[in-house]
């Protein structure tokens, strides 16, 4: 598919979701009625449904979507590695650990910031700790391996937070922080994650071209005069932010950054600075999808974002692996 | 490691003695009529292991017949009669550590751990089960029950009188019509009128919303059917310590658009089957005036 109809296409599909996700909820509101309350504030309690419930919901999908097919595509392209996914390595499992520890120290009650960037902290230290120990040229196995190690120790730290709080109901959240919600979110969740997630998209905004010099390797991209330690920084800094806001109000949702810019390498021509705002628009369009399916199959339970995008990514994984086991001796 | 293989050996010998000792008292039915020959001496060491017989023991029991009530008890968010509570030892609700207050009876939830139920029985002690109650009928049946059990028929009968006094003046005070309540709580979980909480609401002169979205005995409620509901009060239990996201509906900004100044929290007398859930009904319908709906 040409680039110059793979971005309208993209865009048309998100638009639609977007309205999807608006017009899905298990309280049984007409078309006509839905659209009134939400542009002409029309109808008491159907106003309140429209903007102070569905609307945040649409939005954080939008935007947790948007964040998690971005920094997929960008840590791809860093490390050069189709594997590289912020769930698969550890950094969501991180950033939902500093956002665990930001709501039960109280922190995020005194102080709201203190919950993306708690999270976008954890963030931090999991993918500086992951370029420590793959390196960055390091193998598919390496990477995979110290993504593991991470995220085992991330969950098991988060699940050690929540069962020693003394509320009754934080033990039974740690299934929320692996897998990932938009129920029940407010505005107040959308203006928490938008500061940090619009300094992660400028911060990655700048990096296209670096990236796209970098799929030459790194000793050419710097004989190019490419400074790619500066490059590396600006993607480990906007990736943070991104998937820390994006746990921080959503929890951890998987799969997303690992399927989505594989679909669409192939549309733009495996070029990062093309297949970053792509895959931005891709994820989006799967966390809403995935956000109207959940309400669909079981309306009253709050069945988990990350259920779905595992049930599709999870296969997805394994197909992956066994090509790359064909490519390698 | 030897000595505590010994003493694990002489506790288990010691507790296969008991068991094949003197036949547990299983086939004893649960409610012998009190005037009967056979009824089971009075106890005299009574050890409670839920926070409602906790607190139906603590309301009857003779001087120095209870001598343990669970932690929960003195937790003052759950227990209407934490001060109480305090004065007892508390247990965790372990059979090794109730074995060791040589109990001549235990008084447990239907809830309680059965593992640690068993074990008790097994050990030859007498455990007394109670389910949890959902209506007025069944905490009448719960206090003669609990009078029964620990020989206190009189006070039984007479705070039955009180019980059945305070209710008639809290049916006489209903409004004639009746304003729209909801129970909300962590999760989006509410209650309808098959529940206790739903009784004292109903008591109080509140039609329950939850009826209408067709939950009688409870369930979820997502916040946007509740929202279209439009219940004039909302009731929410009091606020757990720490952060916990199932808690975070109750501050979402359509929730406080609803029902503006008119939400308001539940505390201890809500949470068993006790003569307390009257006073919660009477404090409830205290309120109605202030929020505007009926006197």
């Amino acid at each position: 598919m040409r680039p110059a109809l793979l971005f309208p296409l993209l865009g048309l599909t998100v638009a639609l979701l977007f309205a999807g996700s608006l017009l899905t909820g298990p309280a049984a509101i007409g078309l006509g009625d839905s659209l009134a309350a939400l542009f002409r504030g029309e109808g008491e309690a159907v106003v309140l449904v429209m903007r102070e419930i569905r609307l945040p919901r649409a939005l954080l999908g939008l935007m947790v979507g948007a964040a998690l097919g971005a920094s997929g595509a960008a840590m791809q392209g860093l490390l050069r590695n189709p594997l590289a996914e912020p769930g698969l390595i550890g950094t969501s499992a991180a950033a939902a650990l500093g956002a665990v520890i930001a709501l039960q120290t109280g922190l995020a009650a005194a102080f709201p910031p203190a919950l993306p960037l708690l999270a976008l902290a954890g963030a931090v230290v999991s993918v500086l700790a992951i370029l420590g120990l793959a390196g960055p040229r390091g193998g598919s196995l390496t990477l995979i391996l110290a993504g593991i190690a991470i995220s085992a120790l991330a969950a098991a730290f988060t699940a050690l937070v929540l069962s020693l709080s003394p509320n009754p109901f934080a033990a039974s959240e740690i299934v929320f922080w692996m897998m990932g919600s938009l129920a029940d979110r407010s505005m107040l969740h959308v203006w928490i994650a938008l500061p940090a997630m619009l300094a992660g998209a400028l911060l990655l905004a700048g990096t296209g071209r670096g990236l796209d010099a970098l799929t030459l390797g790194e000793d050419a991209a710097a004989t190019l005069g490419l400074p790619v330690a500066r490059l590396r920084l600006a993607v480990v800094l906007g990736v943070a932010a991104l998937v820390g806001a994006a746990t921080a109000v959503a929890g951890a949702v998987g799969f997303v950054g690992l399927v989505v810019p594989h679909l669409l390498r192939r549309a733009v021509g495996a070029r990062p600075a093309r297949l970053v705002p792509a895959a931005a628009l891709g994820g989006a369009a799967v966390v809403l999808a995935a956000d109207i399916a959940v309400r669909l199959i079981a309306p009253d339970r709050d069945l988990k974002l990350g259920v779905l995008t595992a049930l599709v990514g999870a296969p997805f994984f394994l197909h992956l692996i066994l090509k790359s086991r064909g490519e390698r001796p | 490691m030897v000595r505590a293989g010994i003493l694990a050996l002489l506790i288990g010998t010691a507790g296969f003695l008991l068991w094949q000792g003197p036949a547990a008292p299983d086939g004893v039915p649960a409610a012998l009529p009190a005037e009967r020959a056979e009824t089971p001496p009075v106890p005299a060491r009574v050890v409670s292991m839920n926070l409602c017989t906790d607190q139906l023991a603590l309301l009857l029991a003779a001087p120095g017949q209870l001598v343990s009530v669970s932690h929960l008890a003195a937790d003052p968010r759950a227990s209407a009669l934490a001060g109480a509570a305090a004065a007892l030892p508390a247990n965790r609700g372990l059979a090794e550590q109730i074995f060791l207050m040589r109990p001549d009876l235990v008084l447990a939830g239907s809830f309680s751990n059965p593992a640690t139920v068993d074990l008790l029985r097994r050990l030859g002690v007498r455990v007394e089960s109670f389910a949890p109650e959902t209506g007025m009928e069944d905490i009448r049946a719960a206090i003669a029950r609990m009078g029964a059990l620990l020989g206190r028929q009189a006070e039984a009968a007479a705070m039955l009188a009180r019980f059945d006094a305070d209710l008639a003046r809290l049916a006489a005070g209903a409004p004639a019509r009746r304003p729209r309540a909801a129970l909300y709580d962590a999760n989006g979980w509410t209650s309808g009128d098959a529940s206790l909480a739903g009784q004292i609401l109903r008591l109080a002169g509140f039609d329950n919303v939850a009826e209408a979205a067709g939950l009688h005995r409870g369930g979820t409620l997502p916040l946007e059917r509740l929202v279209m509901a439009d219940p004039d009060l909302v009731v929410s239990a009091a606020r757990r310590p720490a952060a916990s996201r199932a808690e975070e509906v109750l501050d979402h900004p359509a929730l406080a658009a609803l029902a503006p100044g008119r939400h308001v929290t539940t505390g201890a007398d809500w949470v068993c089957g006790t003569p307390f859930v009257l006073r919660a009904a009477a404090d409830l319908a205290a309120r109605r005036p202030a929020l505007g709906l009926g006197g």
